[in-house]
């Protein structure tokens, strides 16, 4: 059965044509060309594949996109300010806290929510708040710096 | 990428349309809520439902309310709403803490109560892909006859792996449940059957609506986890402990573990040891050693299971010690409240 | 040069790809998508061992949206692997299945979804053989072949090699330890699952883009299996979303997409799930091991020898190799005059093993540095000073004839030591001081005589340790995996008047940063930033030939590539600029972005101009760098694997608390240091610390590879259990340099060695925290509470293998050890000049 869909991905609405039991995952990918967004295991076990809906982050592999019509959907592709990096993709840049990338996308969005939730987070609230992200490259330490530094230049930027 | 198969998708306003939908396609729907147990299972084509019905639609299913006796949590609140609610927290920290430790906060975001409460049984011979479960043959739970854990069995031993389930029974808390014949409250045990496959005592167009909690005057709780990551992983050993205390001495207690069998097991005659005592370490000791009694895990989930008997006394002698308040450095503090 | 000539090195600069990676531009294999693309699904076996019967496949290609289907009868009847002397894989298997995941068929369709309906509707009967699932099964059961090749039945590779009188250097010793120990398999578990495009267009042209680390090997393998001329075919490596050993090998998925291309004329993507992930494989193999060393009072060692048997799974992979290496690398770490090996390599009915970071070295490390540790207990010496007493002496031979240039193990042990307070918390913690001091945390107002006795608070059951260990690795085989004179690593810098200076290389980046030293290396001879300088890596059409990026040899090889190429395109560029200046080209220097005299930098003419007038003088700017490694093989059968130009060292402090009631183990920090040669890009050489440390310790405690009825028992993320954010302790690095003379500006590896010591150093920590002993990994909770259980009951508090197979290695080749030799001549290599 295909439904047309109407979905608001990085403040753009995109209409689609889809079979209902496509993963927004999937739409996201194969339908709207967002390949920013990854997947490792697409059963909810990796959270590479975590996008988010009205800022929270969420597993895209185990969401339809019937579910999320009419809610704000942000992936990778909507995370920087037009041309300006968000600060955590400026940090995690900078720092080399992305490896082979792949866990990237997944990482700096959940952070991102982190980050507009609790601005200031101790290094054992990113532990647990990345604790869905799995990365095999980089041990978390430069993640975890990242998010850190990011948090840092954010809060000065606001002050 | 491994995929969903095709169904139809139905996103009822109310609970009366959802019961209605469920009993017209019988055998052939679903409930969905947040899909985190289910969508996983559909992609490893342990359910293929021709008819999904997805909850998410409905509003009094949402939102934890106050009334006169007790606490109200919509089936459909997620489990981060559940874990972070300061009410919760400050009545009933076991539940909030077993909600914060369901899997990972992508999950909890997206997973409900009322999901997890029917969260399927979980066996490391089902969990599986269908191509994994066709090349070492299928077993009774789906597809199959026999059972692979037991041999000789005649039932499923899969386990039960809900983290709030047990925390919800040793708390005393009742469901309401709505179907297309009207609605009954029942006491949390009583969704409850001994077997991995009919897990659930309720009609497949019964929907669980809320959670009712009783007031928490007096009721200290607290709940430990077993698992090999602190994130992810499914409890394979769970411990919760409710007691309504006097001054220092025990009122009423319950101890119910998860996931050692088919569904949450009440450790009846060690709360019962409980009861009319102060907390010492003997006691804990003693109680801890009953407890364990009924605690049987099979060898169907992660870490062998005499290691999740064994520490069964240690996790609830620990759980007591802390409602108790007999600190001791045992359990990290975030597994107790 | 010292550290402050340089302007590039040493700078915790970022990637030149890490702006393309955090805003989520980077595309791997399975984001492309070419037009009227084709999808393609693999039927893989359901039995672990049988011969196939028949392949029905008439109701998959009847399905509507299927475009071809093809078996093994639709490929060139042709094997392939990876190392010429195990050709054992079929792209599709003909007459028999060795494993669950074995490929048998594949669908191309119009997408994913119905290429694996279709593949559910291919009907095979099978005619199922007794399966082998371990090292015991396969040799108890001679008349079961796996293969019909190899030393022997079910064996592989028998190897034995020695080294010098061993039996007379054990007698001579005051203490002889003899340890039994055993690995499980693990695997790689790249975050990015393989994935594959191939184009075979209407000229005849094969275009594979492929996920893999290896595109030169998959490009000749590709020529061979499908009988088509390897000038026609284009391999394309594109970005790796992890490797660490996982995507070494040419696979099954790559070839017959490729087929599939040619059938259906469309491109076909193919990309694998999870689940195939864990049966593609080729990770660390299982290895059980026996060792066997003698020990003066003081420490010394007087003689080793060690036995290997690897669980090789159902294919040779990279299994000759793997088979050399659990035993040649232990003697460049520590002073071991006399040393015989003997390994076999056995077949089973399990995914086939193969490299995964540190390639056979980690579990002989495991063995060696745990038995140190006991040695150490025994002769009452702190197992720091044991192990810094006999690091091996720089620039000499081990006595298995490798060349050991410069070695700071002695400094990364001080280093930890000290960082970690090694000697205060040795004394601190642990069991024996546990015992002689009275339980802590007990109640301060309670005591003797006090009325009100506030119940004594039980000592907490999460008791401290710290341990220690060390390692070494390889930069780089100093072999080919096919025999040949030609370079191992190829470069070609080029410029033009725009000024920019593009760098072609076979390089492929797996996350390690390859792209990111190859612009370093250039900027920093070219006095240029490293923006200025575009990488293009691995394309077998455009790029000269790197031969992958495995045994970390891919900084050091493709570096030196690069400094010669761009050495050369600056002596090329001064002479112009010398011309125009009318100065000597020798009392030039690049840096700023310009080239001038150092005294009279005003007249220092831009980088672009400079092109422009190397142009005018010399025609086009293009040129060569070509590496390859000094020949040090040791000159006896054998001698080709282990030899590498410059060894990397690292030492490693853990501390942990473990649980005494549930088994758990909490690590808390880790210390290392890490003799690097030169530190190139502080940033990157610590995300590969990290990163093995991460590995190391996800093998040492929970990453387990295993199977039950003869299938893979847990292959999903959830269940095969890597470590979050919440298992991963501070990591503490420390980088020591040591200028080896034989890398690019002195540096050594740093991506597997890391991963060596982290294992080792928690057993022994587990060891200092509880007295207990587990010779197996991984170290599970309830193997501890097992241990702990033995000592009430009096018995040895040590769990692991109980039993070795009846096995006869081959009569060993003797040779004599060259211990102490001075080293054969340093930077000495071909394509010198
Ligand atoms: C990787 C992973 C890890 C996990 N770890 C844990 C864990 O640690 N602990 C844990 O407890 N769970 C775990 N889960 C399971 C699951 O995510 C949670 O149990 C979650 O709470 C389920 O809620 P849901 O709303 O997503 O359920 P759904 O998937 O929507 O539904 C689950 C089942 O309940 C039924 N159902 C849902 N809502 C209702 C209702 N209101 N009335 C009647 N039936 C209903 C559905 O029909 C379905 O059978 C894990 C899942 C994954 C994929
Ligand atoms: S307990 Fe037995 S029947 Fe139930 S899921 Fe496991 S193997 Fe199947
Ligand atoms: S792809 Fe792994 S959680 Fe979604
Ligand atoms: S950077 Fe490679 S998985 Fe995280």
């Amino acid at each position: 059965m295909k439904v047309r869909i109407a979905l608001t991905v990085n403040d753009e609405v995109h209409e689609a044509l889809v079979p209902v039991h496509k993963t927004l995952l999937e739409v996201l990918r194969e339908d709207l060309a967002l390949t920013g967004t990854k997947h490792g295991c697409e059963l909810g076990e990796c959270g590479t594949c975590t996008v988010l809906v009205d800022g929270q982050p969420v597993l895209s592999c185990l969401a339809l996109p019937l579910e999320t019509e009419g809610r704000r959907i942000t992936t990778i592709e909507g995370l920087a300010d037009g041309a300006r990096l968000h600060p955590l993709q400026q940090a995690f840049a900078e720092l080399g806290a992305a490896q082979c990338g792949y866990c990237t996308p997944g990482i700096l969005l959940t952070a991102a929510a982190l980050l507009s939730e609790r601005p200031s987070p101790t290094r054992q609230e990113v532990k647990e708040a990345l604790a869905g992200n799995l990365c095999r490259c980089t041990g978390y330490t430069k993640i975890l710096d990242a998010v850190e530094l990011a948090a840092l230049r954010m809060e000065r930027a606001r002050t | 990428m491994i995929r969903l198969p095709s169904f139809t998708y139905l996103a009822p306003r109310t609970l009366a349309e959802a019961a209605t939908a469920m009993a017209e396609h019988g055998r052939d729907a679903m409930l969905v809520a947040g899909g985190t147990d289910l969508y996983p299972n559909m992609k490893r084509r342990q359910f293929e439902p021709k008819v999904v019905v997805g909850l998410r639609g409905i509003r009094e299913l949402r939102g934890v309310r106050v009334e006169s006796g007790g606490w109200t949590i919509g089936a459909g609140t997620t489990l981060s709403e559940v874990s972070t609610h300061p009410a919760i927290a400050r009545d009933f920290p076991a539940l909030a803490t077993a909600a914060g430790l369901v899997s990972s906060p992508q999950l909890r975001n997206m997973g409900t109560i009322g999901g997890n409460v029917c969260v399927d049984t979980r066996c490391n011979y089902y969990n599986q892909s269908y191509e994994w479960r066709k090349a070492i043959g299928f077993c009774m739970k789906k597809d199959g006859d026999i059972c692979l854990v037991a041999p000789g069995s005649s039932r499923c031993w899969a386990v039960s792996s809900s983290d709030t389930a047990p925390v919800l029974w040793a708390l005393g808390a009742r469901l309401r449940v709505v179907g297309a014949g009207g609605e009954r409250i029942v006491p949390i045990a009583a969704l409850y059957r001994d077997d991995g496959i009919e897990y659930l005592a309720k009609r497949p167009d019964e929907i669980v609506a809320d959670v009712l909690l009783p007031p928490a005057d007096g009721w200290r709780s607290a709940y430990l986890k077993l698992r090999r990551r602190g994130s992810f992983d499914f409890p394979v050993l769970g411990v919760a402990v409710a007691a309504r205390m006097n001054g220092d001495v025990v009122r009423e207690a319950r101890i119910v573990l998860g996931a050692v069998a088919s569904l949450p097991r009440p450790a009846e005659r060690a709360a019962a040891e409980l009861v009319g005592q102060r907390i010492t370490r003997d006691l804990v000791t003693r109680v801890a050693d009953l407890a364990a009694g009924p605690s049987k895990p099979l060898d169907n989930t992660d870490f062998t299971h005499p290691y999740r008997k064994r520490v069964t006394r240690v996790f609830v002698a620990r759980a007591l010690a802390a409602i108790g308040g007999l600190g001791d450095g045992g359990p990290a503090s975030e597994e107790v409240a | 040069m010292t550290k402050n000539d340089f302007a590039v090195v040493g700078q915790p600069l970022p990637k030149v790809d890490a702006w393309a990676k955090v805003v989520g531009e980077t595309r791997y294999a399975d984001d492309l998508f070419l037009p009227r693309m084709a999808y393609a699904k693999l039927l893989r076996s359901s039995h672990a061992h049988a011969r196939i019967r028949s392949i029905d496949t008439a109701r998959a290609r009847a399905l509507p949206g299927v475009y071809a289907v093809v078996t093994a009868a639709d490929l060139p009847p042709v094997k392939f692997g990876i190392l010429p002397v195990s050709q054992d894989e079929e792209a599709l298997c003909a007459d028999k299945v060795r494993m669950v995941g074995d490929p048998l068929a594949a669908v191309a369709a119009v997408d994913e979804e119905t290429a694996d309906l279709a593949c559910r509707l291919i009907d095979v009967t099978y005619e199922p053989l007794p399966a082998l699932m371990s090292i015991f099964d396969a040799l108890a059961h001679p008349e079961v072949r796996i293969h019909e090749y190899g030393d022997g039945p079910n064996v592989h590779k028998n190897v034995a090699l020695q080294f010098g009188d061993v039996d007379a250097a054990l007698v001579g010793a005051d203490l002889v330890r003899e340890d039994v120990f055993f690995f499980e398999g693990n695997t790689h578990l790249p975050m990015e699952q393989h994935a594959a495009v191939a184009h075979w267009t209407s000229d005849g042209k094969l275009t594979l883009w492929s996920s893999t680390q290896t595109p030169h090997y998959v490009h000749r393998v590709l020529a061979k299996v499908l009988a088509t001329p390897a000038a026609h075919i284009r391999v394309i490596a594109t970005p790796v979303g992890g490797g660490f050993g996982g995507k070494t090998d040419p696979f099954s998925h790559e070839i017959v997409a490729c087929q599939l291309s040619k059938l259906t004329g469309r491109p076909v993507k193919i990309a694998l799930t999870r689940e195939e992930v864990f049966y593609t494989h080729r990770g660390r193999h299982p290895v059980l091991m026996w060792i066997k060393t003698g020990f003066t009072k003081r420490g010394d060692i007087t003689g080793c020898h060690l036995r290997t048997w690897l669980d090789g799974g159902a294919y040779g992979s990279y299994g000759v190799a793997s088979t050399f290496y659990t035993g040649v690398i232990n003697p460049v770490t520590y002073k071991i005059p006399v040393y015989k090996f003997e390994g076999a390599r056995i077949f089973t009915n399990k995914p086939a093993c193969g490299p995964k970071r540190g390639h056979g070295t980690p579990q002989p490390r495991f063995a060696l540095e745990c038995q140190l540790d006991k040695a150490a207990e025994q002769l009452g010496l702190d197992p720091a000073d044991l192990r810094r007493r006999i690091v091996v002496e720089p620039y000499t031979k081990t006595a298995n004839h490798l060349t050991v240039t410069t070695i700071g193990l002695g400094e990364c042990i001080d280093k930890v030591v000290e960082a970690s307070g090694w000697r205060a918390k040795r004394t601190r913690y642990g069991v024996t001081a546990a015992m002689g001091s009275q339980p802590t945390g007990g109640s301060r107002e309670g005591g003797a005589g006090c009325t009100h006795l506030v119940q004594p608070e039980p000592p907490s059951p999460k008791k401290p340790g710290i341990g220690i260990a060390c390692s070494a690795y390889m930069t780089g085989a100093g072999t080919a995996i096919y025999w040949n004179d030609m370079p191992h690593s190829g470069v070609i810098v080029r410029a033009d008047r725009s000024g920019g200076v593009a760098i072609l290389c076979g390089a492929t980046d797996i996350g390690q940063g390859s792209d990111s030293v190859l612009a370093y290396l250039t900027a920093e001879v070219l006095g240029l930033e490293p923006v200025d300088v575009q990488v293009f890596p691995a394309d077998t059409s455009l790029t000269p030939v790197d031969l992958g990026s495995y045994s970390s040899r891919v900084t050091l090889m493709c570096g030196m590539a690069a400094i010669q190429a761009a050495g050369r395109l600056r002596d090329a560029i001064f002479k112009a600029v010398a011309r125009k200046l009318e100065v000597d080209p020798a009392a030039l220097v690049a840096r700023e972005r310009k080239i001038g005299v150092p005294d009279d930098w005003d007249k220092a003419v831009s980088f672009a101009r400079a092109v422009e007038l190397g142009e005018a003088m010399h025609g086009v700017l293009a040129f060569p760098g070509s590496y390859a490694p000094p020949k040090r093989a040791g000159k006896y059968k054998g001698g080709g694997v282990g030899p590498s130009p410059c060894y990397s060292y690292s030492a490693c402090v853990v501390e942990l608390t473990v649980d005494e009631e549930t088994g758990t183990v909490d690590l808390r920090d880790v210390w290392i240091a890490h003799d690097i040669g030169r530190t190139l890009n502080p940033l990157l050489a610590e995300g590969q610390v990290e990163g093995s440390i991460y590995m190391g310790i996800g093998e040492a405690l929970m990453e387990e590879q295993v199977f039950r009825k003869g299938l893979h028992k847990q292959p999903s993320m959830l269940e095969y259990k890597s470590p979050t954010t919440l298992e991963t302790p501070e990591i503490h690095t420390i980088l020591v340099e040591t200028d080896d003379p034989e890398g690019p500006f002195g540096a050594k590896e740093v991506g597997q060695g890391p991963l060596l010591p982290v294992i080792p150093a928690i057993a022994n920590a587990i060891h200092h925290a509880l007295g207990i002993r587990i010779d197996e990994v991984p170290i599970t909770p309830d193997k501890i509470l097992k241990a702990l259980e033995l000592r009430r009951r009096g018995k040895p508090p040590r769990v692991g293998p109980e039993r070795l197979p009846l096995f006869t290695f081959k009569d060993p080749l003797v040779v004599e050890s060259a211990f102490g030799q001075p080293a054969d001549a340093i930077g000495v290599r071909p394509f010198q000049s």
